[in-house]
């Protein structure tokens, strides 16, 4: 994980956009953009709730990225009333979406288990903590995840 | 009651507490990472039993009041070192989970 801000700025809707790549190499140290994602929301005054569930949601992504994916890229935009979050990978693409979302199913490896990971809840908690979750992935390709949550 | 009354009242060890006045509000007991971060509530106390570095993630974004490591489990000095920086409180305990819960569960 590479920590800090690679963007911050306002664009012309005045929304506030945060740019992260997501190391694929360093599973321990995933997290670092979520909990950067909620200091800076927290500064910004966005409720605490709200907060609770974007970096939830975009830890719960990160994970899955440096698990299945070697790395990606995540965003977050900030709009008056609700919060964007963008994931993007360049993994192997989810085969079947329908049992991915099931809560108890897995693929992660053994060795991610041990660590207290790969329960089947990624995907479920996403969904359960975002308003939308749109999934948009291709076989070889990469998965692109976008969630909203409202506040 | 506070994470510092519950250090002084219980069995229970200081590890590090960046934050003793945190209220604890209730507990929750659990291991699977995912799994806890989909239930566990802003204010509780969390038993665990796992002491990687990704409890200190889980446990700040969850806005848990402290970590509470059963069965003797001890942190390394990293973990350690990352839970001060981002204000995670860690007590320990040789109790199991369940007896842990119990105790603390007489307490709050």
């Amino acid at each position: 994980m590479r920590a800090g801000w690679s963007e911050t700025e306002r664009n012309m809707s005045e929304s506030l956009k945060f740019h992260f790549d997501v190391n694929g190499s360093s599973f321990t140290s995933a997290g670092q953009a979520s909990v950067q994602v909620k200091k800076s929301l927290r500064e910004l005054g966005i409720p605490a709730e709200a907060i609770r569930r974007v970096s939830i949601a975009m830890y719960e992504g990160e994970i899955n990225m440096v698990i299945h994916a070697h790395g990606g890229e995540a965003d977050v935009i900030v709009y008056e009333d609700r919060i964007k979050i963008v994931l993007n990978d360049h993994g192997p693409g989810i085969p079947n979406i329908e049992l991915a979302m099931k809560e108890g199913y897995s693929t992660a490896p053994d060795n991610i288990r041990s660590l207290g990971f790969g329960a089947g809840m990624g995907l479920p908690n996403m969904k359960r903590y975002t308003d939308e979750m749109t999934i948009e992935t291709e076989i070889g390709k990469g998965t692109c995840i976008t969630m909203w949550v409202n506040f | 009651m506070t994470v510092k009354e519950l250090s002084e009242l219980s069995g229970f060890s200081p590890v590090c507490l960046p934050e003793p006045e945190r209220e604890i509000e209730g507990c929750y007991c659990g291991d699977l990472l995912s799994w806890v971060m989909g239930r566990a509530s802003s204010g509780q106390a969390w038993i665990t039993i796992m002491s990687n570095i990704n409890i200190i993630a889980v446990a700040t974004l969850c806005d848990t009041s402290v970590i509470i490591l059963s069965e003797d489990v001890a942190l390394d000095d990293g973990v350690l070192g990352t839970a001060e920086a981002r204000g995670v409180n860690v007590l320990s305990t040789a109790l199991p989970t369940y007896e842990a819960a119990k105790e603390l569960s007489a307490l709050i």
